[in-house]
């Protein structure tokens, strides 16, 4: 592992990442080569570029576990399926924003470009197998999505949104490099695998490394959103523009979810004890502040962004299991997650046209009046945001209680769902203004077919998951098995 | 394979009539919602005339689901929950029959949200799978929520998130129950294996506490009956119908299927906790009852406390008990269901559901004041109606634990029949209170259909209970003896 010869085969396990990046560079060159009036040009390479990889990712599921790059780098089951989901939600997202950002003179190629090297970012930080290569996935992510945030020059909130962003976000990068300087201290490696073997043969300085652990366990904290880290999110999923909000909130929870498996369940599994408390910690905050603030919310946007923090949450609940099942019942209420997100800020995007934000609740009003269908959408996605059946939100939230209850979170469960319950409210509220209230003023909806192809399939999937979530459970499970 | 039809017919057809319906014109969606829910019914008839007079789970169904998880899907019956899939598919029935000219607004979403909902509860009372179980009993939140909230009436948006709210927290602690069953038996979420599991009395507790917050919002017992009047009275009459006739019988096949056989050395243990909530309901809630001026929300509290005879048949775990708690809830569907009907009717004439709007009803609707006339006094328990039946099995079955019980319980014959003939005697008889009354149509030929369907159904159960308890006391005994062996 150590000899520095350099061959295909070293390279062969990083092949998406090369070829997207690849793809990447020419799309800038030819971003600089396009007319204005050509830049669905752009857009479209974008899309392809992202639809291309993931097919990449696709073909080399089969293939056994490689470590490349001196320890550096990972491909193996959960890396490619991870990859696949990014680069797949990631496309998504782009497809629901087109009209939302041609109308406001974001469809540049800087948009398409930053969104795309915050892609490689997650890509990176899935495959990282090291210390460093997680550090540099998560800044290249990071940095892309603050400038996108603040690329809205002109607006107040959304510079405002982008400066809370860079200044928060580089705090806690800071705790987490902290945190793991004590680790790599405590345990003499920076490589994940060697970490753990270290702690695992009581080679580590124990006091050292859990002090180190702290700090990790912050950055985590805010790197997900999870209360009390989560001051960032209802300001920057509000004053972003709502692509970027999308951006943001659904593909990064995939990568930030990788990161936390990465260090905690392969670096750290040795601390699980310690960690365990910690995350039972952030679960119980990011429960109660998502849940319980965001019935206050009239924005929507604010709103799903405390939503979000309670499904951290709940992914954190899985993930503090400790276990094979935790963490796959983890990875499958990530996965769940960023499609209902695609789906909700979709609608948001959906209902809004030039020169109007649809992102108050009162814009949502008597929507079934005006389109059976894409009420109906939002009516799945809020079910499922709720956690219930016939939706795929019900089995992610029964899949993380199992797993919680499994070794012995009895309390925690039953918080959850308690808090669950308040926050089906607010959900519900969604569920009334568009089906009990009547229309107010006029409503459009987005007219580009691609968009409403992609809106239409995420509802569709949310509810066909929801009757056989099975194969994606197995997908999770084995991903997860295989990785450990 | 007939029992998944009976959940799956009217899911589909549902869906159909999601896809036709069109604002301007609502008769395909009508016709075609009439077809699945007759459809729908048609199916279960094999259950009622194949069904053995055993204690054995009938036509059971198992194909695996999610099998990292050992979720089954496992259908199947026995003798108390048989007649109740067959009751739901009639009522669907009578729902869409009775919607035909009265609902105008988005009538398919309607229709559909019926069908879904008839197909989910049928999927409840088959379900041999606690996630399946689980799955269809959450499902049907959804469409009731949109039936409340949409089709109600002035106060119908606070009425639906009360109901909604109240049973998600009940529900979802029975759910953490489940999964700590499925630990418990080592990764099973068959309910049958919950049913052989020994438990220590301090869990059987904690479990049997779970699914009551869940089953006892549903039934509803006392203190947590209050959604239930607002539910009720908001309500659209087809919504109404399938609450009383329905839903609330969930609650009480849920102690029947969960609370009794899971943890019976708890359910001694606090039966008399139940049995004290039962008789606040019987006594307390009547005579709450005898005071409303809202004709529905008379109906609701009677509901409440009908219910109430119920859960106090269950747990004095006698035969006599708890026949006759099943047999009143299969009357009770019929009985509220001819109730809510029978306002509905007013309702649709008159616009108004206050008492005081009537009088002399009987005047000008003379075949409707027959049948309206009746049904009270099946809900009143007179003999030779179904209502009869049930209450008097109660009492008879508490007489053998306690005299006092059931001397309180004995109440409810005067209480029902005071409220309830008392209403009677002010809508129906007297002079023609107004002119509202006096323009009043008698009931037409789809509204006849509807009503002669449940007196028939009404008396048939009043006067040849046999029928019924045939089916379901081989179930009664075996679930007695099953309960009366401690699992501790």
């Amino acid at each position: 592992m150590n000899t520095a010869t350099f061959s295909f085969a070293t390279i062969a396990p990083a092949i998406p990442e090369v070829v997207f990046s690849a793809l990447l560079f020419t799309l800038l060159i030819v971003d600089v080569m396009l007319a204005e009036k050509d830049r669905h040009i752009t857009y479209w390479l974008s899309i392809a570029t992202l639809l291309g990889t993931a097919v990449l990712c696709a073909v080399s599921l089969g293939q056994p576990a490689a470590v490349t790059f001196q320890g550096l780098f990972v491909a193996d089951a959960l890396s490619q399926v991870l990859k696949i989901v990014t680069l797949l939600t990631v496309a998504a997202s782009l497809m629901v924003s087109r009209t939302y950002l041609a109308a406001r003179g974001l469809l540049t190629g800087e948009f398409m470009s930053l969104t795309l090297f915050g892609t490689l970012g997650m890509m990176v930080m899935i495959s990282a197998h090291h210390f460093l290569t997680l550090y540099l996935g998560l800044e290249l992510m990071a940095l892309s999505q603050y400038s996108m945030v603040a690329l809205q020059r002109d607006s107040v909130r959304a510079t405002e949104a982008g400066m809370k962003y860079f200044v928060l976000g580089a705090l806690s990068s800071g705790l987490l490099l902290y945190g793991l300087s004590m680790v790599y201290g405590a345990t003499g490696s920076l490589e994940l695998t060697r970490v753990a073997f270290a702690i695992e043969q009581g080679q580590a300085l124990d006091l050292l490394a859990t002090f180190g652990l702290v700090f990790v366990v912050a950055g985590i904290g805010f790197k997900l959103g999870a209360a009390p880290f989560h001051m960032w999110i209802p300001d920057v999923y509000h004053g972003a523009a709502t692509p970027a909000t999308l951006l943001v909130g659904a593909a990064p929870k995939i990568a930030a979810f990788a990161f936390v498996m990465r260090l905690l369940g392969t670096g750290l599994q040795g601390l699980s004890g310690d960690w365990q408390q910690m995350l039972a910690i952030l679960a119980v905050a990011s429960l109660a502040v998502g849940n319980i603030v965001a019935i206050a919310q009239s924005n929507l946007k604010r709103m799903l962004a405390y939503s979000t923090i309670s499904h951290m949450g709940f992914v954190i609940v899985g993930i503090l299991a400790g276990t094979d099942n935790g963490y796959s019942s983890a990875m499958f209420y990530t996965i769940t997650y960023a499609i209902m997100t695609v789906a909700s800020f979709g609608m948001i995007l959906l209902l809004s046209r030039a020169g109007f934000e649809a992102e108050n609740l009162d814009d949502f009003r008597g929507l079934n009046q005006k389109s059976k269908w894409y009420a109906f959408v939002m009516l799945v996605t809020m079910f499922s945001l709720t956690g219930l059946p016939p939706t795929v939100g019900f089995f992610a939230k029964l899949f993380v209680l199992q797993a919680a209850l499994e070794v012995g979170y009895t309390w925690l469960v039953v918080y959850a769902v308690i808090m669950s319950v308040i926050g089906a409210f607010y959900y519900l509220r969604i569920v009334k203004i568009m089906y009990m209230d009547a229309p107010s003023g006029e409503m459009t909806l987005e007219p580009r077919a691609d968009a409403r192809m992609v809106l239409s399939a995420m509802g569709a999937v949310t509810l066909l998951l929801g009757i056989v979530p099975a194969p994606l459970m197995e997908l999770c499970v084995r991903a997860v098995a295989a990785s450990m | 394979m007939i029992l998944s039809l009976t959940i799956w017919i009217p899911i589909a057809f549902g869906v159909a009539v999601l896809a036709i319906g069109k604002d301007g014109n609502p008769l395909p969606a009508r016709w075609l919602a009439l077809a699945g829910s007759v459809l729908g019914f048609l199916v279960c008839l094999p259950l009622w005339f194949g069904f053995q007079a055993t204690a054995d789970m009938q036509f059971t169904e198992m194909h695996p689901w999610i099998s990292r998880f050992n979720v089954n899907y496992h259908l199947g019956v026995d003798g108390i929950s048989m007649p109740l899939i067959l009751l739901n598919s009639l009522m669907t029935v009578l729902v869409v029959v009775a919607h035909w000219e009265v609902v105008t607004d988005k009538v398919s979403q309607y229709l559909a949200a019926f069908l879904l909902m008839s197909g989910f509860i049928n999927g409840t009372f088959a379900a041999l799978d606690a996630i399946v179980f689980y799955f269809f009993f959450e499902a049907m939140l959804i469409p009731m929520f949109l039936i409340i909230g949409v089709w109600g009436g002035p106060n119908r948006v606070y009425a639906a998130v009360k109901f909604f709210l109240y049973t998600l927290l009940g529900s979802l602690l029975m759910l953490a129950a489940f999964i700590y069953l499925y630990n418990q038996t080592n990764g099973s979420f068959e309910i049958l294996d919950y049913h052989r599991l020994p438990l220590p009395l301090a869990a059987q507790v904690l479990v049997f506490i779970a699914f009551f917050m869940s089953f006892a919002v549903k039934v509803p017992m006392w203190p947590v009956h209050t959604w239930l009047p607002d539910a009720h009275v908001e309500a659209p009459t087809g919504g109404s119908v399938i609450l009383a006739a329905i839903t609330l019988k969930i609650g009480g096949y849920g102690f029947l299927r969960f609370n009794l056989p899971i943890t019976p050395d708890a359910s001694h243990e606090l039966a008399g906790f139940m049995i004290t909530l039962s008789l606040i309901a019987v006594v307390y809630i009547g005579l709450v009852a005898l005071v409303q001026a809202d004709m529905k929300k008379l109906i609701a509290y009677s509901s409440i406390s009908h219910m109430g005879f119920v859960t106090l048949g269950l747990f004095i775990f006698n035969a006599d008990g708890m026949l006759g708690g099943i047999i009143q809830m299969i009357s009770h569907g019929f009985v509220s269901a001819a109730l809510f009907l029978c306002v509905g009717v007013l309702y649709d004439r008159v616009h108004s559901r206050q008492i005081a709007d009537y009088g002399g009803v009987a005047n000008t609707m003379p075949v409707f004041a027959a049948f309206f006339v009746l049904f009270a006094m099946a809900n009143s328990g007179l003999p030779g109606t179904s209502g009869f039946v049930g209450e008097f099995l109660v009492v008879l079955g508490t007489l053998k634990v306690s005299f006092w019980q059931a001397f309180l319980a004995a109440t409810t014959l005067i209480f029902g029949a005071a409220y309830t003939l008392w209403m009677i005697k002010r809508v129906v008889y007297g002079a023609v209170a107004n002119d509202h009354v006096a323009a009043l149509q008698d009931v037409g030929r789809r509204e006849l259909a509807f009503l002669v369907l449940l007196a028939v159904a009404v008396l048939w159960m009043g006067i040849y209970p046999k029928a019924f308890s045939n089916v379901i006391n081989p179930t009664v005994i075996e679930l007695l003896r099953h309960v009366s062996q401690s699992k501790v």
